[in-house]
């Protein structure tokens, strides 16, 4: 019997991987931009399985609000990685050090 | 359905994002030399934006589309300051912008979106209003700080504020699920009856840390502030200005719908975590800020510092200390727009005035310049009897009254050890002799000049006469 604290700790742990990955990984920005995707997809498995359980359906109206707002911000980002690349001709994290202090 | 009710109630936001989409179309057909049309015509739209807030203030709160959108007297307050702070934005970056060949229409659409993102923030009555306001406003400060394309600080500053900032977003998201599943609604009103009885008392803890950190995030207050100073200092000083002004008014206004319209039941577990923030927040903002050398840099650790004053007023978590907190969001905005407005005026092509060593001398070169600057960093300092002392004085006032005089203490002996940086920047400006060859001298552009003095003047006369303003902030949250 699959219940809502199984979801949950599901959504946990696929948001601690996204989290943890935003900080270990010090080589590639397109990676950071994979971990925030996931780390947004955690939150939408919660609210879905909230909602679900709790018979409210409001959490799953959100969670196209939240997927829509995603898709944007993944765009921003993207845009910002090609300007990085064409600026710096790297999109290595450890070379993304010039301001200091 | 809505209904024509709903549509008036939120005619501000509605009438802004049509100007919005009309200055696009417009951009889009216009020569460029006929650009400085635009540049007014957003202006225009702006004050016509607060007239719109201002004149269709509801005596009573009122809610539009279900509780999804509110309007009362916080919301109009911060609507209106807002806006007037993104006019005076708009005036002072436009010599900058013509000179670095960024006097594109892009910067007046985002920014016009970016204000509509806080103004639906602060009018939020429901956890999506609040997350769609946030992002609407980010998302479109990610793409300002990126604004010159050309430049790797700028692409730099984009991308480490973009990652952070979505990282903070998701944080805010996880608290929100968090306290959905605690409480099952979504509507903040709801939400904060819900708070009382809920049989999940821990799982709405586990969320409520979460809003914290993104609260915290978006607010600026240390530990959450890596983001601020490369931000301020790698992205053009135009758009540096607006980070620093508008969007305070924002994280203020997000807090208090979160923390105090949502759950201000909670409010004696989250007090604690704020003064942390508070204190965490006064300590590196005023220590790291002495050792700067670059001007934007100092002024982005001050800023962290003013965010741990206001979280002094928000700890207070009841009418006197919001009263407190909102007085003190608006003399930052005011102040920040003025002290980045006297950099944007000093920098031309090829200079962009952004070291401290650049103002050497400047009292020599524009005795009027100097005189301003001065006023802003007495303001910033909160050197009597400027705005920023009265701003500084009440919250300090609203935590000793929320029995927490240690706080207190800790406010005024940080207050004092942010004296030196500031004053240092006077000094530099009255007893260092000038660079040779070096052209400081005031933005020829009669707008700039006439609009930066009444903003300076503003912070003395406000200083002298707070009354009224207070009188309007604390109506704004009756008992």
């Amino acid at each position: 019997m699959i219940t809502l604290s199984h979801f949950i700790v599901l959504g946990a742990v696929l948001f601690c991987i996204a989290v943890a990955s935003l900080f270990i990984n010090r080589k590639n920005v397109i990676v950071l931009l994979m971990s925030i995707e996931l780390m947004l997809l955690a939150v939408n498995i919660n609210f879905v399985a909230f909602s679900r359980f709790l018979g409210d359906v409001a959490g799953q109206v959100f969670v196209f609000f939240i997927l829509t707002v995603a898709a944007a911000e993944t765009a921003i980002g993207l845009a910002i990685l090609v300007l990085l690349f064409r600026n710096r001709s790297t999109i290595n994290i450890a070379q993304i050090d010039s301001m200091k202090g | 359905m809505p209904n024509i009710n709903d549509i008036l109630i939120m005619l501000p936001e509605l009438y802004l994002v049509v100007a919005a989409c009309l200055l696009l179309l417009l951009d889009a057909f216009m020569k460029p030399e006929q650009r400085h049309w635009l540049h007014w015509l957003s202006v225009g739209a702006l004050l016509m934006a607060i007239y719109l807030v201002v004149a269709g203030q509801p005596a009573q709160p009122v809610v539009a589309f279900g509780g999804m959108f509110v309007r009362d007297g916080v919301s109009e307050i911060l609507k209106a300051f807002a806006l007037l702070s993104t006019a005076l934005v708009f005036v002072y970056a436009k010599p900058y912008l013509i000179d670095r060949k960024l006097f594109v229409g892009e910067f007046y659409t985002l920014m016009i979106f970016a204000v509509i993102g806080v103004m639906l923030l602060v009018s939020a009555g429901s956890l999506v209003t609040v997350y769609l306001g946030l992002e609407l406003l980010t998302l479109s400060s990610y793409a300002l700080v990126a604004l010159n394309r050309d430049s790797q600080l700028s692409s730099e500053a984009a991308i480490k504020y973009f990652v952070l900032g979505a990282l903070a977003s998701g944080m805010l998201l996880y608290g929100m699920s968090m306290v959905y599943g605690a409480t099952a609604t979504l509507d903040l009103a709801n939400l904060h009856t819900a708070a009382a009885h809920t049989g999940a008392p821990k799982l709405l803890l586990f969320g409520l840390i979460f809003m914290i950190v993104g609260i915290g995030f978006k607010l600026g207050a240390a530990p959450f502030h890596m983001w601020i100073p490369d931000v301020y200092q790698g992205s053009p000083t135009a758009v540096t200005i607006f980070i620093g002004s508008a969007p305070k008014l924002a994280a203020f206004g997000m807090a208090y719908r979160l923390l105090e319209s949502g759950l201000g039941d909670l409010s004696h577990h989250w007090q604690q975590m704020l003064a942390v923030l508070a204190v965490l927040s006064l300590a590196i903002g005023n220590l790291v800020a002495i050792v700067q050398t670059n001007l934007k840099r100092l002024l982005a650790y001050s800023t962290i510092s003013h965010m741990g004053y206001l979280l002094l007023g928000l700890v207070n978590a009841g009418p006197e200390g919001y009263a407190s907190a909102l007085f003190y969001a608006i003399s930052y905005a005011l102040m920040s727009t003025a002290a980045f407005g006297v950099i944007l005026a000093l920098a031309r092509a090829g200079f962009e005035c952004e070291e401290i060593d650049d103002l050497k001398g400047l009292n020599q070169r524009s005795p009027w310049m100097a005189f301003l600057m001065m006023l802003v960093m007495f303001s910033l300092a909160g050197v009597p009897p400027m705005f920023g002392f009265f701003a500084k004085l009440l919250v300090l006032q609203a935590a000793i009254h929320a029995g927490m005089m240690w706080l207190a203490i800790v406010g005024a002996v940080f207050a004092i050890i942010g004296l030196y940086y500031y004053l240092r920047v006077v000094k530099v400006m009255y007893f260092d002799k000038p660079v040779e060859g070096s052209e400081l001298k005031m933005q020829a552009d009669p707008s700039v000049r006439v609009v930066l003095s009444l903003n300076a003047i503003s912070l003395l006369v406000l200083g002298l006469s707070w009354g009224p303003l207070l009188g309007w902030c604390k109506s704004v949250f009756p008992g």
